[in-house]
């Protein structure tokens, strides 16, 4: 149980995890969820709990999408993509917690990448 | 000079956990007027009230203030108290030192400061009030009850049998609402049917009870006891007198594409139509929007063929005014439209249908004879999978956030029934939570598990995608086992959340009774008059109160039809003294009191005065029917000459309350 | 009609042929695309962590020019779309993310969300009409099965991007029919191609654009269009069977200017 963290997430993500009635069709609708360690439902009842430092430590925040089809479908307006993004950045921020440097970016690249695809994933990866 | 008495009640901590009770009776002891203040633990107990009755005799009191609940509550309770010590009713106020006051406020101080206030303010209002007295008005013996699903039959049923006469308004050419529609019910799997059409036929066949179908109600005048209502009996371009319900004309009708609403759009019907074969009145009706000769005066088939010659082109919409006593909303509910739930491919797949539409395709009168069959391809499904709380619970814009409480055992007896039919055929059930409160009802859901062998997933489904090969892919949660699951789905049931039917709301308004942000009907009680509604003489019966099951539909029916009967009994009804009356000196003629009346209780009349020259002016002066006039005070705000004051409310009062507070 | 036009990084890269067609459409549609002066790259992503402001600023900045020029501003590229729009509503709905743009800025920031921003489609959609689009094409794509693909940027969050229902769009449908051919309708339209995730983890990647191209496909789609370079990268990667191509390449061959 981590209060600061947990306060800080929820002041980010802007988002009040408990309007989350729990049925899962955050989970249900993720593309993401067989890469992910922790799914979204997850997400919001382990921010609930307070137990951020777990979710941080998970490789699950990189494998959001940010498709947005979980807060699109979310029947209580709980937006569980914020949360993982709010995880991920908090993460990120970190001292050495960026996931993605310039170094690997000559084996990542081919022909066809678009600039598009390396700026958003800095923007997702790297502080 | 007004000799006030002042009782402060404690309301067991209700209100003096958070306001100083001893103190505001020490303060309002003080009050100008006032001659006797206390406080007392329980002011509505019998001692209580003896204590008031005794200040009463005792200080020759001329009014009293109650500082204690709402109104609402009470006020009935201490207007009698005073009555039975000698004081006029009317000479009792209320200050609500509860709701108002303790229930909102946390601070001691501040509650206690805020109480004192609201008594002063009463205590500025009942030196200015005069005793009032009650006049009566007859009760006509007669009620209304708008809307022919099972809820208004029973309510029908019972006032019928109480031996008043009762009117049934229906806008679909039969009775039997939604319960028509259902093959069998929960948790004893009787058919709907069988036990529906027998009360509809004894609603038929009761000389007591009138049936109004194919009708609405256009407009409603008066007050409890005496309600004027305009009701429009649609045309239905049938003799209603003459037809024999012998169902030729449907037959020999080549209109055949039009779509069967009774089987809510999944098969087709003819243009002139009787919806089910136990419909009451049995009675052809032809819908003008797909009749040929309405539409471009060719045709005439059914004309031709019908031996009783009750076919009428010309029929018009013909309005009828009948007189009420009583009036019943009995209006019902829809599933919700599933536009916004369009990641479950209702709109793209045939094969995704809601729950009551499930309920037809296994109705042996339905579209499949009973068999059922995927719309599509008309294949017997072998994998059924089950979404509960589509659009229940569900706080954004396209859903309720109600629970609709009949899906989840209305799916539990779907897939019983199809397991119990079709062995053969898997059934998936993704629910939030079983709810399953009444009586024989969880056993019933455990019986669907443990016996039928369904399977019950905790979960949610996320999207339904519809395959190249007709299958439906439904991509979900199964929170349990902590997995995403793929079913390779033949059909998909959506437990659709219900609301209460669009005709509600216009008529809540023509009824002056009030509605929750839902659209259900408010009760004058939550817990203690259910079946009422704020509006007197106007009652609830059935789902347009809340989400209810048949039982409990017909249980509050019945509730319902006691209401009426206990207000029909009486052969007059004493009417409120606080009403409207213009000063007739004061008043310009000016309409504006007329126009904001909600009542139609004031009208104009031309009066002569004696001037001080001695001659006679005739002028246009506002004149209020005391017995229509329901004490609103929308007049008194419009009147820009002053001429209209509310007995009970004067203006002078109002404004001393105003002063009362501010000092 | 003149728009401003905030054409985007890629779309001077990689995806040339995304802008250039535009371009060539608009014309001949009679729409002039005045493309803003100094515009900054949109970021690729919104980030909606609500203390995040500098990554901001850029699209802040697009919105504040085309202000100025007293335009609507017109987008092409999904991604951009996206971030500038949903910058404009942060700015409509959160005044400490005004308060932190304007001290950054040393302006009102709150004025930028003034300018209208509209997405190419949505000019074809709404300002020129698909009715008038349908009478200026010279080349109709009859019998070609279109698949339309969406993705997530266009759509979600529904409630501010308000392009179109986020599940169960139209737009891009009604687009084909304009220039002639038949929309292939197939659930995966508005699931996601796998997006950023491939400098990671190209596989899981993979995944998620090879359903999307194997649901067209199977609805019998001939080609997949899209607004979105990245989209396209990722269905290219995943080896889809068919074509994936922008819709402004239909267009074009549609009007005759290709």
């Amino acid at each position: 149980m981590n209060n600061n963290l947990k306060e800080e997430i929820i002041r980010t993500s802007g988002v009040n995890v408990l309007k989350c009635m729990r049925c899962g069709k955050c989970s249900g609708t993720c593309p993401s969820y067989g890469e992910m360690e922790y799914h979204p439902h997850q997400f919001v009842y382990m921010v609930e709990k307070g137990e951020i430092d777990k979710l941080m430590d998970s490789p699950s925040i990189y494998k959001c999408l940010s498709c947005f089809a979980c807060v699109e479908r979310c029947p209580r307006g709980v937006e569980p993509a914020k949360i993982v993004e709010a995880v991920r950045l908090a993460a990120t921020r970190r001292q050495g917690g960026n996931h993605l440097t310039a170094e690997e970016i000559p084996c990542i690249v081919d022909d066809d990448t678009p600039g598009q695809l390396l700026v958003s994933a800095f923007r997702k990866y790297k502080k | 000079m007004q000799k006030i008495g002042v009782f402060v009640c404690h309301c067991g901590t209700n209100i003096a956990g958070t306001v100083d009770v001893k103190a505001v009776a020490e303060a309002l002891g003080k009050e100008p007027g006032v001659v006797f203040s206390a406080e007392y633990p329980y002011m509505c107990s019998e001692a209580g009230q003896n204590l008031i009755k005794n200040a009463i005799k005792d200080y020759g009191l001329t009014g009293i203030v109650v500082c204690s609940c709402s109104p609402r509550m009470h006020e009935a309770t201490f207007r009698k108290t005073a009555a039975a010590a000698g004081l006029n009713s009317y000479m009792v106020e209320i200050a609500n030192i509860r709701e108002q006051c303790s229930w909102i406020h946390k601070d001691i101080k501040v509650a206690t400061e805020k109480a004192i206030v609201l008594g002063r303010t009463a205590i500025a209002k009942v030196a200015l009030n005069t005793p009032l007295t009650a006049s009566s008005s007859p009760v006509v013996k007669r009620a209304l009850v708008i809307g022919g699903g099972i809820a208004g039959i029973q309510t029908a049923l019972d006032i019928a049998d109480a031996g008043y006469e009762v009117d049934i308004v229906e806008k679909e050419p039969t009775i039997g609402g939604k319960m028509a529609q259902i093959d069998k019910t929960f948790p004893t799997l009787d058919c709907a049917a069988c036990i529906l059409t027998p009360k509809m036929v004894d609603c038929a066949q009761n000389e007591k009870i009138h049936i109004y179908s194919y009708s609405e109600v256009e407009s409603v005048k008066g007050f409890v006891g005496n309600f004027t209502v305009s009701i429009k009996k649609k045309a239905r371009y049938v003799d209603e007198t003459k037809c024999t319900g012998c169902g030729l004309c449907t037959e020999k009708c080549p209109m055949k594409k039009t779509p069967n609403l009774f089987n809510l759009g999944l098969d087709n019907r003819s243009a002139i139509y009787i919806p089910f074969a136990q419909a009451i009145p049995k009675v052809a009706t032809i819908d003008a929007d797909y009749c040929n000769m309405l539409k471009n005066g060719k045709c005439g088939v059914c004309s031709k063929v019908c031996a009783a010659g009750a076919i009428d082109y010309k029929q018009k919409d013909q309005i009828i005014e009948e007189k009420y006593g009583a009036i019943v909303v009995a209006t019902g509910f829809n599933p919700i439209k599933l536009d916004g739930y369009d990641e479950f491919a209702y709109n793209e797949s045939p094969d995704v249908v809601t729950s009551l539409e499930l309920e037809r395709l296994m109705n042996a009168a339905g579209p499949n004879g009973g068999t059922l069959l995927r719309p599509s391809d008309k294949t017997h499904p072998k994998t059924i999978v089950f979404v509960q709380c589509v659009g229940s619970r569900d706080t954004t814009d396209c859903g309720k956030p109600y629970c609709s409480k009949i899906c989840c055992m209305y799916t539990a007896k779907h897939a019983m029934l199809i397991r119990d039919k079709y062995p053969d055929t898997e059934v998936y059930v993704f629910y939030i939570d079983v709810r399953t409160p009444g009586k024989n009802f969880d056993e019933f859901y455990r019986r669907a598990v443990e016996e039928y062998g369904v399977h019950y997933i905790k979960g949610m489904v996320g999207k339904v995608m519809p395959q190249p090969d007709g299958k439906l892919l439904v991509r979900a949660a199964d929170l349990i086992m902590n997995e995403q699951v793929m079913i390779n789905a033949d059909m998909v049931v959506l437990a659709a959340a219900i609301e209460p039917d669009k005709t509600a709301r216009p008529l809540a308004t023509m009824l002056t009774a009030s509605m929750d942000t839902n659209d259900f009907f408010t009760e004058a009680h939550p817990k203690l008059r259910p079946v009422e509604s704020p509006t007197a003489g106007i009652f609830l019966s059935g789902v347009c109160q809340g989400p209810k099951d048949i039982p409990e539909t017909v249980a509050q029916a019945s509730a319902a039809a006691a209401k009426v009967i206990g207000l029909l009994a009486k052969d007059k009804l004493l009417s409120n003294p606080c009403v409207a009356h213009s000063d007739e000196n004061l008043c310009n003629g000016c309409s504006s009191c007329e126009r904001v009346c909600p009542y139609g209780a004031i009208s104009y009349v031309d009066k002569e005065f004696r001037m001080p020259d001695r001659t006679t002016k005739i002028r246009r002066v506002a004149s209020v029917n005391a017995a229509v006039c329901q004490g609103c005070g929308a007049c008194t705000v419009a009147c820009p000459s002053g001429a209209m004051d509310l007995s009970g409310f004067s203006n002078k009062q109002i404004m001393a309350e105003v002063d009362a507070i501010c000092r | 009609m003149t728009f401003s036009y905030y054409p985007g990084c890629t779309l001077k890269t990689k995806a040339k042929e995304l802008d250039g067609y535009a371009r060539r459409s608009a014309e001949a549609l009679g729409i002039t695309l005045d493309e803003l002066a100094d515009w900054q790259c949109c970021g690729g992503v919104y980030t909606t962590a609500k203390d995040e402001i500098a990554t901001k600023l850029s699209s802040v900045r697009a919105l504040m020019s085309a202000k100025k020029e007293g335009n609507a501003l017109v987008t092409l590229c999904s991604a951009c779309h996206n971030v500038i729009k949903q910058t404009k509503h942060e700015l409509d709905t959160n005044d400490d993310m005004n308060l932190r743009a304007s001290n950054y800025m040393g302006c009102n920031a709150r004025e930028a969300a003034d300018t209208e921003v509209i997405h190419y489609l949505e000019m074809l959609r709404d300002v020129v009409g698909f009715d008038k689009i349908k009478e200026k094409v010279v080349n109709p794509l009859t019998g070609r099965k279109i698949a339309a693909y969406y993705g997530c940027l266009l759509l979600r969050p529904g409630k501010t991007m308000q392009f179109d229902n986020p599940e169960n769009p139209k737009i891009i449908e009604d687009f084909i029919r304009a220039i002639g051919a038949t929309p292939v309708i197939y659930p995966m339209r508005n699931e996601c191609c796998g997006g950023y995730i491939t400098v990671k983890d190209a596989e899981a990647a993979k995944k998620n654009s090879t359903a999307v191209h194997e649901s067209a496909a199977g609805f019998g789609a001939d080609c997949i269009i899209t607004a979105c370079p990245l989209c396209r990268y990722n269905l290219i990667k995943a080896e889809s069977p068919i074509p994936v191509i922008y819709f402004t390449e239909l267009l074009a061959e549609a009007l005759g200017v290709k």
